[in-house]
C-alpha cells in the first residue's frame, strides 16, 4: 500500500501534506488537483506533516486535496534514445508534449519504447557481473551505447542467458542474471536512478590529468581544462558568458555535450535547437545536435525544477560516464539554481546565510561538483565527465556566495571581466586573475611533456608573468605618462599586448578563428615567445607602440587565415620582414 | 458585489495587517480571488482552515466583520477583440467610461511557452530612430528595457518607437504612472489616430501601488490573446518596471519573507524572468515583443532591478543627453541589443554590421579626443575630425528626433564618413567600400 496524504497548507509552491504513513526524505508524491497530478518531492518532515515543494504553479490547490507518494525519490529513466533529445528539468521530452504552452500536470516518456536498436552482447553466459557491467551494445548516433548492469543491483550476479546480435526495443529483455541467493532477475536497455545520488559504479577515481581540447586558446593554453575535471565562468550580464558557453560546447573534444540551460533565457536554447542541427562536429564531421543533450529549464519555468534540471543533467552524464565515454556538461547558470535553492529555504523559513541564500549552500555546491570527475571502471576501461557551470554574480561582484562557494571546488576559474568586454577583447576572460589548477598537477604535466612539449608549462607560465608585469607597467605609464618611463618598459607593455592580441583573443564568429586546434596553438606561442625573447632597437616609445601595432595587425590577419596555407605563410614572411627594422644588431 | 451560486460567503476575519487579513475558511483553493468589503484580494497562503489575503488596495478601513467572498478563480481578464482602443485599471476593468469587456475569460499569469515550439526571432522592428535601428537593432520577439534616470524622456521616447514600429497591437502596461504620463499617452496615442491598435493597462501613482502586481500579466494576457489566437505582432510596453519591483518588495516585506539584495525579495529574478520571457516568436508569424522601462537611481546598474534585468533581458538600451547637439541620443556605447546580429546585413543592407562598427569606433575615438581636449593636451589633425565627425554623426543619426529607414540611415553614414576621413581611417572591408563610399 502506497502512503497516502492530504494537502493542510499552501503558501505558494511549497504545501504541507498530513500523511497516513512513512515517508522519506525527497520522496515522489503526486497532488491531485481538479483532476491534474502534480509532482512534487518531499525536502521536511516534521510528525505527521510532509513539507513538499510542487514542481508546479500550485493556483487552484485547495486543503483536502489527495496526494499518493510513490516510495522512490526523483528519478531520470536511462537507456539508449537520450541523444538529441531536448528535455526539461524532469527529464521531460519537451517534443512530445502538445501544444504550445507547457500544461500544467503533462509528464512525457523520455524514451522510445517502439525504437528498434542493433544489439551486440559483449557478455558471455556464465560471465560474473555487478552494477555497470557491461552486458552488450547498441549504436546510438553512432555512440557505442553499453547496456549496462542496473546501477541499483546489489552483489554480484552470473549470466544465466544473453540475447544473440540483432533488433531489439528498449523494454526487451535482454539478458538473464541470477543472484548470490539463485533467483533470476530479467534485464532490458532502460533503468532508473534518483538523480540526487552520485553513480558511483568504478573502481577508482584518479586526479584527472588528460587535456580536453576546446579549441579555445585562452583556455587550452593558458588555463587547460583536463577530462573530468571542472571549471567555472563567472561573469556581469553582456560580458559574452553565453558565447564562450557555446564555443566550448561546440568545439570541445567530447563524446557527448550535455547542456543543462537552468533559468536562462528560452531565446538562448532556442537558438541551440535552430543552430545545432546544422553545425557539423568539427572532430567526427557528422551534425553537433547527435552527440547533444539538452536540458531546458528556462528562466519561466517552474522554479523548484529548475533545481532539479542540474542534477537530471548530472546522472544522465554519469550513465554515459559509465560507458567509458567523455561526457562535457555545462550548466547555464549555477547562479540560477542557487536562487532556486535560496526560494526554497526561505519558504522553508529557515535561517538565512549570507544574501538570504540557505547555509548548507556551500556543501550543497561542493557535492555537485565532487560528481564530476574522470574513473576507471571495473574492466579497466576509463571515462569521465567534465563539468564547466556558468555563475551570474549579482551586480557583476565577485565576492557573493555562489562565486565564492563555487571558487572553493572548481578547479578552474575562467573570470569574465567587464572592462575587456567594454574594450571588445573576446573572450573577455581575464588573463591574471583566472587560473587552472591542473597546471600545477605533475600528471598533467607529464602529460603535457609527453603529447605537446616538454617546455610548453614554462612557456606558459612565462606569458602569464608576461601579463602581470604588462598590467603593472601600463599601470605606471598612466601614473608616469609615457615619457614617465623607460623606453624598455614600452617595449615589455607591448610584447604582453602581443601576447593578449594574438595568443588571448580570439573571434567566436570567424569560421577560422573560432577554433584553434592545438597544433596550431602551440605554433602560435613558440612565435610570440620567440618574438618576448628577442631584444629590439627603439628611439622612442612612439617607435615601440608603432612597430607593435604593425606586428599585431599582422598576427591578426594570419589568425583569420587556414593554418600553414599560402596567406598564411605570406603573413609570416611578412612577420619576418618587420621584425628584421627593429632586432637589435 | 451579487453573491453567486459558486461563491463561498465568510463574515469572520481573525487578523488584520497592512496588505493582508486571514480568516477561518475551507474550500479555497490557492490563488483565488476574493472581495473583502468589496476590495479585490487574492489568496497568498493557507494553513489549515486559516486562509491568508493580499488585499491590492490595502487594509484601511476593513472591519473585522467584513464580508468576505470568494470568487472560485484567480485572476482573470476577458479578452477579445473589443479591448482594442480601450483603458484599463490592474483589474481589467474600465477606467475610460466604456463598457466592460467581454469575451472569453482567460487567468492571467498562465503557463509558459514550450521552448521547441518557439521561432528563432528573425524579423526587424524599424522604429526609424537610427539609436537603435542602426546601432541596436530590435527584432520581433525581443524583450529589451530602457535603463533610464528618472528625469529622462523614457515614456516619450516610447511612444515614438510604438507609434512608428509596425506591429498590429500597442499594449500599455503602466505601472505608478503620474497622472500626467497617462494623460500624455492617451492624447499622443488619440492624436495619432492610433488608438484602433493600442490597449492601455494603466495604474497611476494615485492608484494603490500593491496593484501594480497585476498590471504586466494583465497587459501580457492580452497580448497572448492576439499573438496567438489572431497571429498578430503584438508590441508590449511596460513601464516603469521598478515601480513593478517595489511593489513586490513591498508585499515580501508585509508577508515576514527575508529580504535578500536592496531589500529585493528573492525571488525577484524569478518574478521579472516570468513576465519579460513572454516574449516570443511563434513559428506562425504572431510574437509578442517587450520594450519596457527600468529606471535607474543615480544610475546605478548593480541595483538588484537592473542587475536581474539584464541577466533576463535580450540587451538593454540607455538614454543621454548630449550637450554638443543639446539633444536626447541613444548612448551607442552602453546600449545592446543582443539579437541584433539575427537581422543585420541579413534583412537590412549587406555593409550594416561594417557600418555600425566602424561608425561606433570613430565615435569612441572621439570621445578619447574629448578627453585629450578638456586636459589640455594638443589635437592632431585626426583628433579634430573625429569631433567633428561625433558631433554630425549624433545630430544627423543618434538623435532620438531622427526618423529615417535603415538604408538611409546608412547613406548618411556613408556620407559622414567620407566628409570626415580617408577610407583607410574608415577601416570598412574593401568591397563595401568599393561600393558605398562617397568620393568628394
Amino acid at each position: 500500500m502506497a502512503t497516502k496524504g492530504v494537502v493542510k497548507g499552501i503558501v505558494s509552491n511549497l504545501v504541507t501534506v498530513e500523511v497516513n504513513d512513512a515517508v522519506s526524505q525527497n520522496e515522489i508524491c503526486y497532488i491531485s488537483v481538479g483532476g491534474t497530478q502534480l509532482m512534487s518531492e518531499v525536502i521536511k518532515v516534521i510528525g505527521k506533516n510532509a513539507y513538499v515543494q510542487v514542481f508546479e504553479s500550485t493556483r487552484g490547490m485547495r486543503v483536502g486535496d489527495e496526494a499518493v507518494f510513490k516510495g522512490h525519490m526523483l528519478e531520470v529513466t536511462l537507456g539508449p534514445g537520450m541523444l538529441s533529445r531536448n528535455y526539461d528539468g524532469l527529464q521531460n521530452d519537451l517534443d512530445k508534449m502538445q501544444g504550445v504552452f507547457l500544461k500544467r500536470g503533462e509528464y512525457t516518456y523520455p524514451l522510445q519504447d517502439e525504437d528498434l536498436w542493433e544489439f551486440k552482447p559483449v557478455a558471455k553466459v556464465g560471465d560474473c557481473v555487478m552494477a555497470g557491467d557491461w552486458l552488450g551494445e547498441v549504436d546510438e548516433n553512432h555512440q557505442p551505447h553499453k547496456i549496462m548492469v542496473p546501477f541499483v543491483f546489489e552483489g554480484t550476479f552470473t549470466i544465466k542467458s544473453v540475447v544473440g546480435e540483432g533488433q531489439y526495443r528498449v523494454i526487451d529483455t535482454i539478458a538473464v542474471l541470477t543472484d548470490e541467493t539463485g533467483h533470476d532477475v530479467n534485464v532490458n536497455m532502460v533503468q532508473k536512478w534518483p538523480v540526487k545520488r552520485a553513480i558511483t559504479c568504478y573502481k577508482a577515481k584518479p586526479r584527472p590529468f588528460k587535456l580536453l581540447k576546446t579549441g579555445v586558446r585562452t583556455m587550452d593554453t593558458l588555463n587547460p581544462i583536463v577530462e573530468g575535471g571542472t571549471g567555472f565562468i563567472p561573469g556581469p550580464f553582456g560580458t559574452g558568458k553565453t558565447v564562450m558557453q557555446h564555443a566550448i560546447s561546440k568545439q570541445a573534444e567530447a563524446d557527448i555535450v550535455i547542456i543543462a540551460a537552468c533559468g536562462e533565457r528560452a531565446n538562448e536554447v532556442v537558438e541551440i535547437f535552430a543552430e545545432f542541427p546544422h553545425l557539423d562536429d568539427p572532430h567526427t564531421g557528422r551534425k553537433l545536435m547527435e552527440r547533444t543533450i539538452i536540458i531546458a529549464n528556462t528562466s519561466n519555468m517552474p522554479v523548484a525544477a529548475r533545481e532539479a534540471s542540474v542534477y537530471t543533467a548530472m546522472t544522465i552524464a554519469e550513465y554515459y560516464r559509465s560507458m567509458g565515454l567523455k561526457v562535457l556538461l555545462m550548466a547555464d547558470s549555477t547562479s540560477r539554481w542557487a536562487q532556486a535553492l535560496r526560494e526554497m529555504s526561505n519558504r522553508l523559513e529557515e535561517l538565512p546565510g549570507p544574501d538570504a541564500f540557505p547555509m548548507d549552500l556551500s556543501a550543497v555546491v561542493a557535492n555537485f561538483y565532487a560528481r564530476a570527475g574522470y574513473v576507471e571502471l571495473n574492466n579497466g576501461k576509463t571515462g569521465s565527465v567534465t563539468f564547466i557551470g556558468t555563475v551570474s554574480p549579482a551586480g557583476g561582484n565577485l565576492k557573493e556566495p555562489v562565486t565564492e562557494n563555487t571558487k572553493k571546488v572548481a578547479r578552474c576559474f575562467y573570470a569574465l571581466e567587464q572592462d575587456r568586454a567594454d574594450r571588445k577583447r573576446y573572450p573577455a576572460i581575464n588573463p591574471i586573475d583566472s587560473y587552472s589548477k591542473y597546471l600545477e598537477y605533475p600528471e598533467f604535466q607529464a602529460y603535457i611533456a609527453e603529447h605537446i612539449s616538454p617546455t610548453w608549462i614554462n612557456k606558459v607560465n612565462e606569458i602569464k608573468t608576461r601579463m602581470l608585469r604588462g598590467k603593472e607597467i601600463s599601470e605606471q605609464i598612466n601614473i608616469l605618462g609615457d615619457d614617465g618611463v623607460p623606453v624598455e618598459y614600452h617595449e615589455i607593455y607591448w610584447k604582453s599586448e602581443l601576447i593578449d592580441f594574438v595568443i588571448l583573443q580570439q573571434d567566436a564568429f570567424d569560421d577560422v578563428d573560432a577554433i584553434s586546434p592545438l597544433e596550431r596553438q602551440e605554433y602560435m606561442l613558440d612565435k610570440v615567445v620567440d618574438i618576448c625573447h628577442t631584444n629590439f632597437d627603439f628611439d622612442n616609445f612612439n617607435e615601440v607602440s608603432d612597430f607593435f601595432k604593425k606586428l599585431i595587425n599582422v598576427f591578426k590577419q594570419m589568425n583569420y587565415s587556414e593554418f600553414e596555407s599560402a596567406n598564411f605563410e605570406q603573413f609570416n614572411t611578412e612577420i619576418f620582414t618587420l621584425l628584421q627594422t627593429h632586432v637589435k644588431k | 458585489m451579487a453573491a453567486k451560486a459558486f461563491q463561498k460567503i465568510f463574515t469572520k476575519i481573525t487578523q488584520i495587517t497592512k496588505a493582508t487579513c486571514s480568516l477561518k475558511a475551507t474550500g479555497i483553493g490557492y490563488d483565488e480571488l476574493a472581495s473583502v468589503n468589496g476590495k479585490l484580494a487574492q489568496v497568498v497562503k493557507i494553513i489549515g482552515d486559516e486562509v491568508t489575503l493580499q488585499v491590492f488596495s490595502g487594509t484601511e478601513g476593513i472591519p473585522t466583520d467584513a464580508e468576505v467572498v470568494f470568487m472560485g478563480k484567480a485572476p482573470a481578464l476577458k479578452v477579445g477583440d473589443q479591448l482594442v482602443g480601450r483603458f484599463f485599471n490592474a483589474y481589467g476593468e474600465s477606467i475610460d467610461g466604456g463598457p466592460a469587456p467581454e469575451g472569453k475569460e482567460v487567468e492571467i499569469g498562465g503557463p509558459s511557452v514550450n521552448p521547441v515550439r518557439r521561432k528563432q526571432p528573425s524579423e526587424l522592428i524599424a522604429t526609424g530612430i537610427a539609436g537603435i535601428d542602426l546601432n541596436n537593432t530590435l527584432v520581433t520577439g525581443q524583450k529589451i528595457p530602457f535603463f533610464a534616470d528618472p528625469d529622462q524622456p523614457f515614456n516619450q521616447v516610447m511612444a515614438m518607437v510604438a507609434l512608428r514600429a509596425e506591429s498590429d497591437k500597442i499594449i500599455l502596461g503602466g505601472m505608478g504612472m503620474t497622472n500626467d504620463d497617462y494623460l500624455f499617452f492617451k492624447n499622443t496615442f488619440s492624436n495619432a489616430g492610433a488608438l484602433d491598435r493600442i490597449i492601455s493597462f494603466i495604474n497611476t501613482t494615485e492608484d494603490p501601488s500593491v496593484e501594480r502586481i497585476l498590471i504586466p500579466d494583465m497587459a501580457l494576457t492580452a497580448a497572448e490573446y492576439f499573438a496567438v489566437e489572431k497571429h498578430e505582432k503584438v508590441l508590449v510596453l511596460l513601464t516603469d518596471m521598478t515601480n513593478y519591483a517595489d511593489a513586490l518588495a513591498i508585499v515580501s516585506n508585509r508577508m515576514d519573507q527575508i529580504p535578500s539584495k536592496d531589500s529585493m525579495p528573492g525571488s525577484l529574478y524569478s518574478d521579472l524572468a516570468k513576465i519579460y520571457e513572454k516574449a516570443v516568436q511563434f513559428p506562425d508569424g504572431g510574437s509578442i515583443t517587450i520594450i519596457a522601462v527600468t529606471t535607474l537611481s543615480g544610475g546605478d546598474i548593480t541595483h538588484a532591478v537592473p542587475d536581474n534585468t539584464g541577466y533576463i533581458t535580450e540587451g538593454q538600451l540607455y538614454l543621454r543627453r548630449d550637450s554638443d547637439i543639446g539633444k536626447v541620443i541613444v548612448d551607442p556605447f552602453r546600449s545592446l541589443s543582443r539579437l541584433k546580429q539575427l537581422v543585420t546585413g541579413k534583412k537590412t543592407r549587406e555593409d550594416h554590421p561594417q557600418v555600425m562598427n566602424a561608425a561606433i569606433r570613430l565615435y569612441a575615438d572621439a570621445a578619447n579626443a574629448k578627453t585629450k581636449m578638456e586636459n589640455g593636451f594638443d589635437l592632431t589633425d585626426y583628433d579634430s575630425r573625429t569631433l567633428a565627425f561625433a558631433k554630425a554623426y549624433s545630430d544627423k543619426l543618434l538623435a532620438i528626433d531622427v526618423n529615417l529607414n535603415t538604408t538611409e540611415m546608412l547613406d548618411v553614414a556613408w556620407d559622414l564618413f567620407a566628409t570626415h576621413f580617408t577610407t583607410a581611417e574608415v577601416n570598412i572591408k574593401q568591397n563595401l567600400v568599393d561600393k558605398y563610399w562617397k568620393n568628394k
